[in-house]
């Protein structure tokens, strides 16, 4: 008993959350409420005090699988995930979430956890296989027709990039004889399935609308659930295995600027955020794919920070949601004077994500821009500058203006629930903390940091940056240019399968019909045609069917003993 | 379609004080505001000693003008794609 339990300990802490999940989904809605609160604090106890290395292998087949790899990358990224658990428990108490919600969002947190502490590639697997089924519970719960439909495309997309690594990871295996979930790059055997299965995850050029698509549909606290883990494991995956793969950059600079163009036109203020989150990745794969330490030092301190940033901007217009039931930005405005704290914590998450100095975003992204620089990638550089005043277009100014300002909408919804606050409020701190005091988030890089990020240029060159960003945005609205917000959508790379797909298979499906009914009904008509040539011949008028006066037949049988008569004659 | 659990938001009262924020010419302050801090902000590039990685950031008021200039270009870019992409709400949920 002692032998098998040391076998398993000590436990990947994910494992612990998934089983608190299910634990969950059995107690009482209250009891249940704070059990999934202190699950994760406990948790993040446990993770830093446990010894840096891996523990817990055990043998499957002819493999061993290394279900607790703690090193400083994986650390980073859990103890983010343990921290995101927690605040988004602590937001999920203020909204209506039934048991299952609450279960799903343990099992798909505690999942993220899982695979980031995973050594080798069929744990990986396995976890990110969960979460993904874990997570369309969240979307499924909102229970409205187009969250069932937005969470089965969900789904199916999530599937198939499960499906396309787990045939990467054949392949590798047959190529190598290893499962360990290292550095593999493009060139190792199923590297390019491996690498088209997390950029499916973390949202790549084209390969992204799952995210704007789904997220939005999902409930009030389940967006904000969602908005933590799927994309950031995919980082997380990136950076280990990926790092210094220079087709990464190219693909993280399209990343950054082009969903900034579909937030400022996006009505849907949750849909906003979803491009901005897709846009945020992109500063993150730039860093991976140029991979010197300061660069993943910058994508790894980012993500990290992202995951408070964007949790905090979600919870605010969740809150929104939740008190008025819209988020459009053309039916919202003027909330502040009855939402003042929501709106004051909307603007911390809008000012971290803008990297306004003393903030989150300001002492990590600015890292990666550095070592882009730094590179000779000038050209990716003017890009993720040029994304850098774009994130304060959407997310800075456009997300709190239009919700809390702007043209007042007359709607004076009740101020957030207290523990929505109460989560609001934390996430705030952490985003100035991490701001004031960045060598706490510092000390947990995987590699050491000699980047000061508050030097007089620095701070200078990024207020002239959000400065100047703003005075285009009021000079446009003076000028009356700048786009008003209508109800309506934008078409994205999900029109190739909700519309394109799906009428090229309506036509296949029209013309095999129109087919079949032509086919049967020739062949009906051929059927016909035969069924009356045999009436002719067979029927009760036909030659062959038909029937004679009983006269004929003697008359026939005279004549026929007649012929035999003469041939008799004849032959004797 | 609806949401099952929120209040609804009740309109403005009658008796509802002023906010700072309802006075236009506290926006025309704060524009004007932003105008000077902008000026300072650029003016600043003076002061203080560059580190540039890329000549361009040498340029006077790179930072500043670089800013403006693809902050007018992503608003004006997205406003004219979406005269391509702009559909009705209920585009996906009709058939055909």
């Amino acid at each position: 008993m002692t032998a098998m339990a040391e076998l398993f300990l000590p436990l990947n802490p994910g494992i612990v959350l998934i089983l608190a999940g299910i634990v969950a989904a059995a107690l009482p809605a209250n009891a249940g409420r704070w059990f999934v609160i202190a699950a994760p604090l406990v948790m993040l106890g446990y993770l830093f005090g446990v010894d840096l290395g891996t523990h817990a292998p055990i043998a499957f087949l002819d493999y061993e699988l290394e279900t607790f790899r703690l090193d400083a990358l994986a650390r980073v990224f859990g103890t983010i995930f343990l921290i995101s658990v927690f605040l988004c428990n602590v937001f999920a108490m203020g909204d209506s979430v039934d048991r299952t919600q609450r279960a799903a969002g343990q099992i798909y947190g505690g999942s993220a956890v899982a695979a980031v502490f995973a050594g080798d590639m069929i744990t990986l697997f396995v976890f990110f296989e969960l979460a993904a089924v874990a997570s369309v519970f969240l979307i499924w719960a909102r229970g409205t027709e187009r969250a069932y439909r937005a969470g089965m495309r969900y789904l199916i997309i999530q599937i198939t990039a499960g499906v396309i690594l787990l045939s990467g990871v054949l392949v590798h295996v047959a190529g190598t004889g290893s499962i360990a979930f290292d550095h593999l790059g493009l060139d190792t055997p199923g590297g390019g399935l491996i690498l088209l299965a997390f950029a499916i995850k973390c949202a790549f050029p084209l390969l992204h609308n799952w995210l704007q698509d789904a997220y939005p549909q999902a409930t009030v606290s389940g967006t904000v659930i969602l908005s933590a883990f799927t994309t950031k494991m995919a980082i997380y995956a990136l950076a280990r295995s990926y790092a210094g793969t220079e087709m990464l950059i190219w693909m993280g600079a399209l990343m950054a600027v082009f969903p900034i163009l579909f937030a400022i036109i996006e009505n849907d203020l949750r849909r906003v955020l979803a491009y901005s989150l897709n846009h945020q990745l992109g500063f993150m794969v730039v860093g991976i794919g140029i991979g010197t330490e300061l660069a993943l030092n910058g994508a790894i301190s980012h993500a990290f920070a992202s995951v408070l940033y964007q949790g905090l901007l979600f919870m605010t217009m969740g809150a929104v949601l939740f008190r008025t039931g819209t988020v459009n930005a053309s039916e919202l405005g003027g909330l502040y004077k009855s939402m003042p704290w929501t709106a004051g914590f909307c603007l911390v998450g809008a000012a971290s994500i803008s990297s306004m100095p003393l903030l989150a975003g300001f002492v990590t992204k600015s890292m990666t821009l550095t070592a882009t620089a730094g590179e000779g990638y000038w050209f990716v550089w003017l890009a993720l500058v040029l994304a850098s005043a774009g994130a304060f277009l959407h997310s800075g100014i456009k997300v709190p203006y239009f919700a809390f300002f702007g043209a007042d909408s007359g709607k004076r919804p009740k101020e957030a629930p207290l523990p929505m606050l109460v989560a609001m409020g934390l996430t705030s701190a952490l985003c100035l903390g991490i701001g004031v005091y960045p060598q706490a988030l510092y000390a947990l890089l995987p590699f050491p940091v000699e980047y000061v990020a508050y030097s007089t240029y620095h701070v200078i060159n990024q207020l002239q940056l959000l400065a100047f960003a703003a005075l285009a945005v009021v000079m446009l609205m003076l000028a009356g240019v700048y786009p008003a917000n209508f109800r309506s959508i934008n078409l994205d790379t999900d029109w190739f399968y909700r519309r394109a797909a799906k009428a090229t298979f309506l036509a296949i499906g029209r013309l095999i019909d129109r087919a079949y009914g032509w086919a049967t009904s020739a062949l009906i008509r051929l059927i016909g045609a035969f069924i009356s040539l045999c009436r002719g011949e067979f029927g009760p008028l036909g030659v062959m069917g038909g029937t004679t006066r009983v006269g004929s037949g003697v008359a026939w049988i005279s004549a026929l003993l007649l012929l035999g008569l003469i041939v008799a004659y004849g032959a004797s | 379609m609806t949401e099952s659990h929120h209040i609804p938001p009740t309109g403005p009262g009658t008796d509802e004080p002023k906010r700072w924020l309802d006075d236009k010419a506290n926006l025309r302050k704060l524009a004007i505001a932003l105008f000077v801090l902008c000026a300072a902000l650029f003016l600043a590039d003076a002061f203080y000693v560059k580190h540039p990685v890329h000549w361009l950031e040498e340029t006077f008021g790179f930072y500043a003008l670089y800013a403006f200039v693809v902050g007018v270009a992503l608003v004006l870019g997205a406003k004219l794609i979406r005269v391509f992409l702009k559909r009705d709400e209920d585009y996906y949920d009709r058939d055909g």
